[in-house]
């Protein structure tokens, strides 16, 4: 079984940061993590995000997401609210090397998508033992 | 001025009653009760914004990952019902670090504040929020009422 590298999510309360410029409220996307030989890849929903109005960035092992929402065009008044509408932001410390030139991200139907490759060395080689 | 609105005496009611559901929904889905598979079936999915003005109704759920084909929106004169099913995506030879999202099919019955034309029904599905704006009756709509001065 390959080692497994930790993904350590860090929550944006624990983490001393310069306020955003921006008030309001940010919401926390749900996201699910996998990995496989090859990459660690991550899979965040954020409803009414679009490709243009994400900020993916990644830097010293941080990954940071923001996602900018759309104001909804709901006309006229609230008649009852079950969720809030925000933009949409997490931070993730990626225990493991990256391949930094080969991060690609996808965003579709309000689903983020990011592949992070794993360094070339890092991946598991398998050696051949030759019989003499 | 404002206009004559109908008395709703149960509206206030009806509105905390959707807000208690929908604080036991959020407390057992975050406490991790909610498992993949039962995730739809047991809490109140997807939660639902309504709005309105004169004439129409609207109505908003976030639906990330899902196409219009995906689901299934009904009216009928006063229940609006939404379903659907969300397939996960499982990469190849993948080992799950965290899994947050939910999947699986839903079905959810909302009652609509006023009464709808079910013909007069328009739904969008865009970066996975739904937006629907559903026309009221005529008899739902507020009339304003001509005060003659004697």
């Amino acid at each position: 079984m390959a080692e497994t590298t930790a993904v350590s999510p860090k929550e944006s309360s624990e983490v001393v940061a310069s306020e955003p410029t921006r008030g309001g409220v940010y919401y926390s996307p749900r996201v699910d993590i996998y990995e496989t030989d090859d990459e660690v890849g991550l899979l965040c929903d954020m409803p009414g995000v679009r490709p243009q109005d994400l900020d993916v960035r990644f830097e010293n092992g941080e990954l940071t997401l923001l996602g900018k929402v759309q104001p909804r065009r709901m006309s006229g008044e609230s008649i009852d609210e079950e969720y809030g509408v925000g933009d949409f932001y997490r931070l993730f410390t990626i225990g493991t090397d990256v391949d930094n030139d080969k991060i690609s991200a996808v965003c579709r139907d309000g689903v983020l998508s990011i592949h992070l490759p794993k360094s070339e060395k890092l991946k598991p080689k398998r050696i051949t033992v030759k019989t003499d | 001025m404002s206009m004559l609105t109908r008395w709703q005496p149960f509206r206030e009611m009806r509105r905390e009653m959707r807000r208690f559901r929908r604080e036991m929904g959020d407390f057992f889905g975050r406490r991790g009760l909610e498992l993949p598979e039962w995730s739809g079936a047991v809490i109140s999915y997807p939660p639902v914004n309504f709005s309105g003005d004169g004439d129409f109704v609207y109505a908003e759920a976030e639906l990330p990952g899902l196409r219009l084909q995906d689901i299934e929106v009904t009216v009928a004169d006063n229940q609006l019902t939404l379903k659907g099913k969300r397939e996960p995506s499982l990469p190849a030879k993948a080992e799950w670090h965290r899994r947050e999202r939910t999947f699986g099919s839903f079905e959810r019955a909302l009652t609509l504040p006023e009464s709808v034309d079910p013909a007069k029904v328009e739904a969008r599905l865009e970066n996975g929020v739904l937006t629907i704006k559903m026309a009221k009756h005529e008899m739902a709509k507020s009339k304003r009422i001509t005060v003659k001065a004697e």
